[in-house]
């Protein structure tokens, strides 16, 4: 049984301006108790692949293909039975967690409810175990702060609330969207240790969504690089990291400045992220690839096997040529 | 390049009152320390870096040089003059050379302006004079400087890219060829591969026009990339000071090591290998700062002196300060 | 890794810029294909601007001055009075025998420019006055909006009452009047909106540059208040047509023989026992329907200024 299976995901979205095309035939899987790293910047449709696998996108978007999680088809479910995998089998947790919280409820409530609505629990059955989850998380004084009001907790302390909300229920898959891009670098490797560390002791699989490539260096099994909606590159994150096959994926590598290295000039990726509005023709990196050919703005490339692992890529120039 | 030091900032300190939740509207304000006692050289054509993490006060320290906030007691001494003692119109002089570009570069520009009044703007506002050909060659020139066509002269702000918007920040700071730009985060707001666009570009700027830089972030990584000097803040106050490569090779302030250790390196087996230091809780809340050093209620070093003397921020070797008891 | 080639790169950079079409597209020009949508407020615009036009144009129509009096008529207003084409009186006459259509028209006038004029002072007064005050903050910013307050605090039909008795009733004094009491509330909300532009980074970036605060205040934070004046300026006229009716009502208003909506309502609403509606429905319809047209168009600025952020 496969865990968790998209094939061929495609998020559209009506807007007055016509209809925009934010993700495009997405596929990849997810073993059990691996983490998956998605990366890619602004228009990449990461976040959208992940809202519209948790049924979460707003009223004008529309998905289709296949999201199958431990062989259930789960895209486009009713609410009332995707409320049910919800929380229970996959959690999700948000970049900004100040409004992912409700700032006039305490964090008690909020983390009750989800108990008492999902498990049957009594209220204070829900507390108590809300308290317990809250240390996991290392929350100093747990039975106290569960008192408080989100915005009395820092904004590294509210992350782990949230981590420790996601957790109640014991999910299998935990869907992470830019989980520390708001917090300060510290605080960011508190809450990728605590993850990790969570990870082992649940045997989580996890979905991990960023920009930032080191954060998926150290926290990810394998990784799928999204540019304009549409697949770049996916396999092992070490074989990526060695040995990027696409152009996208090593301008991304040679662009992001390292503390180990001795202050080369960084390698620019020319241009700007594409703009969603105007559908791009082909493969939407073309315009701005160094080794763009004819075809690639004519057809957008399949995915091609690198080599005798999962690593994929999707580029109609051979790997020969990318120097 | 000469080596004169253009920018001496001694003992600033900047204080904000703060009145907290649940006081009385007669009870005194309490006393944030926003920035402590902080004092460095710049010369010319160096960048210092200065890094730190929420509430560390580098940016009230950049907006203090430039005394956009008032600043309690110190000294910036800017080409020999104490900029803290002049007078409006005496300052006004001085902000020719010092400009500024900020982090967020869509909100930095006038949405109601277009791209060329608003790079020109600080050129009408020093030299009214000015005829307006010789204002638009200026734009002209410094646009192209920046990698922008000139054709987008009549264009509005948000008909651009975050990292255009940037480029067009820049563009206005050039544009009166100042001698210190001053960077509040400015790429942390833009896509991965435009941050690199525009460090470079900073970059050569700095070197064809002789510019110095001060630059601040949250990102050590880009810090290191860009400066000659790094300076470390924690909560308003200097813990190191020192070249960029050699606060990286020999960090010898705990909190400077642990920032080192947290910042993530994109190569997996590194990362699988390195030895996290970990910092557990959380910062202390400026309004009542810890005793002594004020990082030692999460300090590992930590010992009772931490808590009764304040270290001094001294010279641990050559060009490398360290405020510590147990400094490495 | 990559060796990048230069030139293909600037090259690449070139194009990317070229792709882009046409001139720069202000934040006023996408308002205003925004507005264009709204079909509530261009219908409602057209009709305003079609009761402007009547104001104008229609006394070309008029068989009868707003001051004649209709010998025939008078005094058999409900016999001989009503709506007719062949008497020249297309909206009848009132009981003075006077014809309602040219009174109407005058009424229209006056009511419209009561209410643009006296706007217009409360505009003009109301955002210097915030945006000063906002601007400058601290204690300065707190004695103004005191002062502010305490005027607030008058009751505002006395005053005006008050200052038509002493000084006599007169178009002038209505407008000062009212223009000058109105523009309280717009100090606060323009001051408001100052406190809030004041953070932005823009405003910031001025300072470091070194523009004087006057400037600052001139050339960045009024035209960036334009939209939230130009919306709440359209609330104003009808509250200060509504105010100006009802003053008229009172019959403190504009002297006789010009008239008013509020003056022909109060007229009108005297003599419903009489089987002369029409006296009271003309007025009324052209005041109803114009405050609402107001509305309308002022709803439609606010959607069309102040859309949520189209991100994909």
């Amino acid at each position: 049984m496969s865990f968790l299976e998209v094939k061929n995901l495609n998020v559209e979205f009506n807007t007055t301006d016509g209809i925009v095309r934010a993700v495009n035939n997405v596929s990849f899987s997810v073993g059990e108790g691996k983490i998956l790293a998605i990366v890619g910047e602004s228009g990449s449709g990461k976040s959208q692949t992940v809202f519209a696998m948790m049924g979460l996108l707003d009223n004008n978007g529309h998905a289709t293909g296949s999201v199958k999680f431990e062989d259930q088809e789960i895209l486009n479910l009713p609410n009332e039975e995707l409320n049910r995998i919800r929380a229970e089998k996959i959690a999700m947790i948000f970049q900004d967690p100040m409004t992912s919280l409700n700032p006039y409820v305490r964090v008690s409530e909020q983390m009750a409810e989800v108990l008492v609505h999902h498990k049957g629990l009594s209220k204070s059955d829900a507390i108590q175990q809300s308290i317990i989850m809250l240390d996991a998380v290392k929350i100093p004084e747990a039975k106290n702060r569960i008192r408080m009001y989100p915005h009395e907790f820092s904004g590294g302390m509210r992350q782990r609330v949230m981590i420790a909300m996601s957790l109640l229920c014991h999910p299998k898959l935990l869907i992470a969207d830019e989980p520390t891009t708001a917090l300060d670098v510290t605080v960011q490797a508190q809450i990728m240790h605590l993850m990790a560390e969570i990870q082992k002791d649940f045997g989580m699989s996890i979905i991990l969504i960023t920009h930032d490539l080191g954060v998926v260096a150290g926290n990810s099994d394998e990784m799928l690089v999204m540019y304009g909606g549409e697949v770049m590159e996916i396999g092992k994150t070490e074989h990526l990291y060695e040995n990027p096959t696409h152009p996208y994926t090593q301008g991304l590598m040679s662009a992001v400045p390292r503390l180990d290295d001795a202050n080369e000039k960084l390698i620019t990726i020319p241009g700007n992220p594409p703009n969603m509005m105007l559908a791009p023709v082909g493969c939407p990196f073309s315009p701005r690839c160094q080794f763009s050919i004819n075809t690639c703005s004519i057809e957008m490339p399949n995915l091609s096997k690198v080599d005798e692992s999962d690593h994929f890529r999707a580029c109609h120039v051979a790997i020969e040529e990318l120097l | 390049m000469s080596s004169q030091t253009i920018l001496q900032v001694e003992n600033l300190k900047v204080n904000f009152n703060v009145t907290s939740e649940g006081d009385m509207p007669w009870t005194k304000p309490k006393k944030l320390q926003a920035v402590n006692d902080v004092s460095f050289q710049l010369n010319s054509g160096e960048t210092l870096g200065i890094v730190g993490e929420s509430g560390c006060g580098k940016s009230t320290l950049a907006r203090a040089i430039v005394k956009m906030v008032p600043t309690h007691s110190g000294k910036v001494i800017w080409l020999g003059n104490d900029l803290l003692e002049l007078n409006k119109s005496e300052m006004r002089r001085h902000r020719k050379q010092i400009q500024m570009i900020f982090q967020d570069p869509l909100a930095s520009l006038d949405p109601r302006m277009n791209i060329g009044e608003i790079i020109a703007e600080p050129l009408r506002t020093h030299y009214p004079k000015t005829p307006e050909a010789d204002v638009k060659l200026r734009v002209s020139d410094v646009m192209n400087k920046v990698g922008l066509l000139d054709n987008l002269v009549n264009r509005y702000p948000h008909e651009f890219s975050g990292g255009q918007c940037q480029r067009i920040g820049i563009a206005r700071a050039l544009i009166l060829k100042p001698k210190l730009i001053i960077c509040d985060e400015p790429v942390s707001a833009l896509d991965v591969s435009i941050q690199a666009q525009v460090i470079n570009l900073l970059m050569e700027l700095q070197e064809e026009m002789g510019l110095t830089l001060i630059f601040i972030a949250h990102d050590l990584s880009i810090v290191k990339h860009i400066s000659t000097k790094i300076m470390v803040l924690y909560l308003g106050n200097m813990v190191e000071l020192a070249n960029s490569e050699d606060i990286y090779r020999n960090p010898r302030h705990p909190y400077t090591q642990a920032l080192i250790s947290a910042v993530p390196i994109p190569d997996p087996k590194i990362e699988k290998q390195k030895d996290l230091i970990l910092i557990e809780g959380d910062l202390p809340s400026p309004v009542n700062p810890p005793s002594g050093c004020v990082f030692r209620t999460r300090c590992q070093k930590a010992q009772r002196i931490c808590s009764e003397e304040k270290p001094e921020f001294i010279e641990a070797s050559n060009s490398h300060e360290v405020a510590c008891h147990f400094h490495d | 890794m990559i060796v990048a080639n230069k030139n293909k790169i600037v090259k690449l950079a070139e194009n990317l810029n070229a792709d882009e079409q046409t001139l720069g597209r202000s934040l006023w020009a996408d308002a205003k294909t925004r507005f264009m949508r709204n079909k509530a407020a261009i219908t409602s615009l057209v009709i305003l601007i079609l009761i402007v036009l009547f104001s104008f144009v229609g006394p070309y129509f008029a068989v009868w001055t707003y001051e004649q009096i209709d010998w025939n008529t008078m005094g058999s207003a409900a016999t001989l009075g009503m709506p007719s084409i062949e008497t020249g009186h297309y909206f009848g006459t009132d009981d003075l025998g006077r014809d309602l259509y040219s009174r109407v028209i005058q009424g229209t006038q006056i009511s419209l420019m009561v209410g643009v004029v006296g706007a217009t002072i409360a505009v003009v007064v109301g955002t210097l006055y915030g945006a000063i005050s906002g601007y400058i903050g601290g204690r300065t910013d707190q004695i103004m909006m005191r002062i502010v307050d305490i005027l607030m605090a008058i009751p505002f039909m006395f005053v005006l009452i008050l200052l038509l008795v002493v000084f006599g009733r007169s178009i002038v004094m209505l407008f000062v009047g009212i223009g000058l009491l109105s523009w309280l509330d717009m100090s606060r909300i323009v001051r408001g909106q100052t406190l809030n532009l004041k953070n932005k980074e823009f405003i910031e970036a001025a300072q470091a540059t070194g523009v004087s605060d006057y400037k600052i205040i001139m050339r960045h934070i009024v035209p960036n208040l334009l939209g939230i004046v130009a919306v709440y300026a359209t609330l104003l006229v009808p509250g200060i047509i509504i105010a100006e009716s009802f003053i008229s009502f009172l019959g403190l208003g504009v002297q006789e023989p010009k008239t008013s909506w509020g003056a022909l309502i109060s007229e009108g609403a005297g003599t419903i026992n009489y089987d002369t509606e029409w006296q009271l429905l003309v007025p009324l319809s052209f005041f109803i329907v114009t405050l609402f047209c107001i509305y309308f168009i002022g709803d439609g600025l606010r959607d069309a200024l102040d859309p949520k952020e189209d991100n994909y």
